[in-house]
């Protein structure tokens, strides 16, 4: 593999303990404010030391406390963005870019700023400082800097946590045309979901400190493999659930008895389904498709942008405003049905549902 | 007119500054890089001469430097006396403006992000180049206010300088201790004199080198402001 990580630190409120491989494909590092995404990312570039483990970059050991091998930062070449960017505000966007570089000839050195200005489309910008550059700007300085090494790897923190959401897709497609070619270990620490989704191939998310699910981002977004992931990558709906001996699934805080496509070899320990795969029926249409039909209550709705999110019961409302399920709907739907007076037809669909062992 | 206490006030100052300059960032950055709590005795010590009375400062370089002192006798084995020299005053005044170039190096030092070292080493960056080409340029206006601070105070002093140095004419004798021994010696004209041209080459130099930092530091800004 390409990148071999483990490691334990001891910090503050918790123990960093995380091990896993990264091959060539992007990495997207998901977690919670202060889950030890950051720790991690510095770990691997040598700015902390781990307490013990390895870190292993392309057959290189550049960690091992077994061994005792520590190699500092300055000899890893692992290229990383700083979640600020960390520009030297007294060099110019060429001076900064070309610092890695320092021991090659001048005429090279220039060349291969030139390269990667021209390719981070920096051209206009070169002979700024950064304090007069846009946000979007200053990140593009610091990723064609931190690449100018040729790095062994790639470590982005939080590379776009900083900038306004219309220049966001802007970075974000910059950083896919990065990924694509750079056939090396990259690593990108995001608390952004759907940051996480886009620019990983695989997902490892995080809490506190140790790797909560770890594999090809599909199949931790389908089927999460606990209640704490599938909260991490944003499922609003759990339950409570047992197995039942003809394979049904009682949703104990649900109240309703459900057919799950999932096989599980163990007892499921919850049952979820994501907001936006609640669908809703028309009433009285029967036949298969009643299976896994709730009659449903709302109890309040919420608006966004394009869609809205129902806050549904699925007993007749009482006088608290608990509720059951929280569904997404396009509001184009949503206007379909919001006058029908409830009950509603809610539809947890079979092959939607998920169960987690823990 | 003797001129002699202007030129060895200055020759002393410039020295002592350089010493100074070296020393206290070297001091600076060795501190920065360590922590704990007995280095708070440290911190106190590098101060001390900024608070003591500069006899008392003269008075410990003499038990130093002097004929018994462990110092005297590692200088007498290469055949060098310090006491009542032209070095002596330069001892004495690098070691009473050492602790405002600390000070002043080390509030620069720390207010450099820390991110911005850490980036540099990511590149490759030597110690020494980070140190140099990042942290040193970043808090160069702190550090020349502690340089031009260390100038001022060592082109003032007086009290360490006579308890070490002594008072020989062309030798050691500065502008400061030329006054005092000219009112000693009731010559009034003498000591206004010699008041007058301390005031002058200190205004001169003070105002000139504010004038310069501030010139350097507007550049800096326009610089960044791009």
């Amino acid at each position: 593999m390409a990148l071999e990580v483990q490691i334990e630190k001891k910090l503050p409120d918790f123990e960093l303990n995380v091990a896993f491989t990264a091959s060539e494909e992007p990495l997207s590092i998901l977690g919670p404010s202060g889950a030890g995404k950051t720790m991690l990312l510095r770990c691997i570039a040598g700015l902390e030391r781990p307490d013990r483990g390895h870190v292993v970059l392309r057959d290189r050991i550049l960690f091992d406390s077994e061994q005792n091998i520590l190699i500092p930062a300055l000899r890893r070449r692992i290229g990383m963005v700083f979640q600020n960017y960390a520009l030297f505000p007294h060099r110019t966007v060429t001076e900064n870019i070309g610092f890695g570089l320092h021991a090659l000839p001048r005429e090279e050195r220039a060349a291969r700023v030139a390269a990667l200005i021209e390719r981070t489309h920096l051209k206009e910008l070169a002979n700024r400082y950064p304090r007069a550059l846009s946000g979007g700007e200053q990140q593009r300085t610091a990723l064609a800097r931190a690449l100018a090494i040729d790095p062994e790897a790639l470590l982005l923190d939080e590379p776009l946590s900083a900038l306004d959401t219309h220049l966001r897709s802007q970075v974000e497609a910059q950083l896919q045309e990065v990924f694509s070619t750079y056939q090396r270990p990259a690593l990108l620490v995001t608390h952004n979901i759907e940051e996480a989704y886009r620019l990983g191939e695989r997902l490892l998310v995080m809490s506190r400190g140790r790797v909560a699910a770890y594999g090809p981002k599909e199949e931790i977004f389908r089927r999460p493999p606990s209640r704490e992931v599938g909260q991490l990558t944003g499922c609003k709906n759990f339950s409570r659930a047992r197995m039942n001996a003809d394979g049904s699934v009682e949703a104990l805080d649900w109240g309703c008895k459900l057919r799950v496509d999932q096989a599980l070899s163990k007892q499921p320990a919850h049952v979820g389904i994501r907001a936006h795969h609640i669908d809703f029926m028309e009433a009285g249409k029967g036949g298969n498709a009643a299976e896994n039909v709730f009659p449903c209550w709302l109890v309040r709705a919420s608006e966004t942008p394009f869609r809205e999110t129902l806050y549904l019961r699925l007993q007749p409302p009482g006088e608290d405003t608990a509720y059951d399920l929280q569904a997404e709907v396009f509001k184009e739907k949503w206007r379909c049905f919001r006058d029908v007076p409830c009950p509603w037809h809610a539809r947890l669909s079979p092959e939607s549902l998920f169960l987690t062992p823990e | 007119m003797d001129w002699s206490p202007v030129w060895i006030s200055l020759a002393t100052s410039v020295t002592a500054t350089a010493i100074t300059l070296v020393v206290g960032l070297a001091a600076a950055v060795w501190r920065e890089r360590h922590s704990g709590p007995t280095l708070a005795l440290v911190d106190g010590i590098f101060l001390l001469p900024l608070v003591l009375p500069p006899t008392v400062v003269g008075f410990f370089l003499l038990l130093l430097f002097g004929r018994h002192g462990p110092l005297g006798q590692l200088l007498l084995h290469f055949g060098a006396t310090v006491v009542f020299s032209w070095p002596a005053t330069v001892i004495a005044a690098t070691v009473v403006s050492f602790p405002l170039m600390y000070i002043t190096a080390r509030a620069a030092l720390e207010q450099v992000e820390p991110g911005l070292l850490q980036a540099a080493r990511t590149l490759g960056a030597s110690e020494w180049r980070v140190f140099r080409e990042i942290a040193l340029p970043l808090a160069w206006p702190g550090v020349l206010a502690g340089t031009i601070l260390s100038f001022a105070r060592a082109l003032g002093e007086f009290g360490a300088t006579l308890m070490i140095a002594g008072n020989i004419p062309g030798r050691t004798e500065t502008i400061p201790i030329a006054i005092y021994f000219a009112v000693e010696a009731d010559d009034i004209q003498r000591a206004l004199y010699w008041c007058a041209v301390d005031v002058v080459i200190s205004l001169a130099l003070l105002s000139g080198l504010y004038y310069w930092t501030r010139t350097q530091g507007f550049g800096r800004a326009r610089r960044l402001a791009g």
